[in-house]
Formats: structure tokens, sequence, C-alpha cells
């Protein structure tokens, strides 16, 4: 019963409760992690997506359909978080977010790989990846090691797997809804990725 | 004739995302495919990635606690009930 973002935003209009309990359902955990690139703690982002909804409430009538709603919502969101991190003294973390190449970072741990000059088998693994059992990979425990690891990533990253692998959102949508470049999002999302898998090797094997 | 140098592993694992969406060059691409149909650790290393992203996708999203639907309903509900607002649109 998909709804186009028109019927959305009549419905929203009207002061329909439900439509808007429904799309707070869906959006609301993406909306947190993405307020928590640029504020500190869980409340704080709580407190930037409430103001996020006052402000996207209150310029309803102003939505012209030139974005998605949900990608509106979202650039809505990304001010109001910036301007409260702003309000707050917190130094934002642009460079993360607008050029993560700057700073490398190994998708594996380079002890895990010969040497340049070696002879043989330059760059090649030391330590290959281990096998992975199927049976531990899909039991309940491996699922809160999936859940820590993303928790555990940098704000940025942890943003981009989450609207991306979790959330199933095209690689498009992240990046209109967080200003992002196209390689960019590929380099966070890569970065997250590869983190998970190490955390499930150093757990499974 | 220009010799293309194949990846090596260590730089393959840095190029997985790139391969998974479709954005490797045709020849990167090539040099892809040749290394990981060579390279049994890598493409162990491929299968545990792409592995990795479906457990991901697994994850139930975080539903929204009751207290923050609550006040987030509460928004709404204070929008909607200010004086002026006009529910039709302009």
């Amino acid at each position: 019963m998909e709804q186009t973002d028109a019927e959305l935003v009549a419905a929203l209009r009207a002061g329909d409760d439900e439509t808007y309990r429904r799309i707070v359902r869906e959006w609301n955990s993406s909306l947190v992690r993405v307020a928590q690139i640029f504020v500190p703690t869980r409340s704080l982002a709580e407190e930037a997506v409430q103001e996020t909804w006052l402000r996207v409430l209150g310029a309803l009538d102003r939505f012209e359909g030139r974005s998605s709603l949900k990608t509106w919502v979202f650039r809505i969101l990304v001010n109001t978080a910036k301007t409260r991190a702003q309000r707050e003294g917190r130094v934002l973390p642009f460079s993360a977010l607008h050029d993560p190449s700057r700073i490398p970072e190994a998708s594996v741990d380079p002890e895990r790989f010969l040497a340049d000059d070696h002879d043989r088998h330059p760059g090649g693994w030391s330590s290959p990846p281990p096998e992975l059992p199927e049976d531990r990979l899909i039991a309940a425990e491996t699922r809160e090691v999936i859940a820590k690891a993303i928790d555990a990533l940098p704000a940025t990253q942890r943003a981009v797997i989450s609207l991306r692998d979790v959330e199933g959102w095209s690689s498009e949508e992240v990046r209109n809804a967080l200003d992002l470049s196209e390689v960019n999002q590929r380099v966070l999302l890569h970065r997250a990725r590869s983190k998970v898998r190490q955390s499930l090797e150093d757990y499974l094997a | 004739m220009i010799d293309i140098e194949a990846f090596s592993c260590q730089e393959l694992v840095e190029l997985v995302t790139d391969y998974l969406e479709g954005a490797l060059a045709p020849a990167d691409l090539r040099r892809f495919e040749e290394h990981i149909a060579g390279c049994d650790s890598c493409t162990r290393y491929l299968e545990e990635f792409k592995r990795t992203i479906e457990l991901v996708g697994a994850l139930t999203p975080v539903d929204v606690t009751p207290e923050a639907e609550s006040e987030l309903l509460e928004v709404f509900r204070s929008w909607r009930a200010q004086p002026g607002r006009n529910e039709a649109g302009s």
C-alpha cells in the first residue's frame, strides 16, 4: 500500500495521525542515525529529530516535490543537526563526511599481506581469511556481534551502512539525503562493511 | 603493447564495494575478475564480504521507542492544533 509523496503530504496537511505515525516508525531509526553524525549523543539526536519534524510540518506547504519527501526531510534533518552541533560548539566532521579519503584506512590489516617487494607474491595474503562456519554465521549471537560492530563504527560510516544495507536505501537516496558524492558514499560504505566482516572473522574464526 | 599489471590481494580487498556497486572501470573490472578466478583466498574474501552484506541486511531496523514515538506525536498534534493553520493548504 505505497502512497505517493503527494498523497502523504496531503494526509499530513489534513492532520492525519496514522500517516504521520507510519512515517515516523519507518524513518525514525534512520533519522536518529543520521543526526548522530553531527551530535554526540542519542538524546541530542532525538531532539534534533523532533525539531526536524517541527520544521518539516511548518514548511509542508512549501514542499514542491522537486526531491522525494524522504530526501527533503533528511536534508532538513542534516541542517537542523548541523546547526545544533554548531550551537554547542562542536567541530563538525565535515572531512569525515565529505572527504573520507583524506584519512586512509585499510580494509584489512596490512600485516596480513606479504611485502610489496616479496619475490613471489608481492601484496599477497600471508594470513588469508579463514573459513567462517555457516551454522554459526546464522546463529542469533552472531546477529548481536554484527549489531555491535555497526554501533562501534564512526558515526558517518554507521549512518551509511545503516541506510544502505540495513534499511535498503539506494546509493542515490543516501547520496541525496547526506549530500555525499558518489565516491565518498562508496568509501564510507566500504569501510563500514570491511570492519563488520572483520568483526565476524574475529568472532568466528 | 601496454602490460596491465595485475591487482595484488592487498589492492583487491580495497575494491570489493566498487566491484559490487558496478563502479569499476572496464579494465579494472577485468583485472578484478581475473584475480578472483585465480586466487582462492580472495574468492573466499569476496564471498565473506557478500555474506556480511546479506547478514547486515537481515538485521531488523531498530524500532522507535514508545517514548520517542509519543513525543513525536505530540509535535504533530501541537502543530495541528495551531490556530490559523491552513488545513487545505494555500
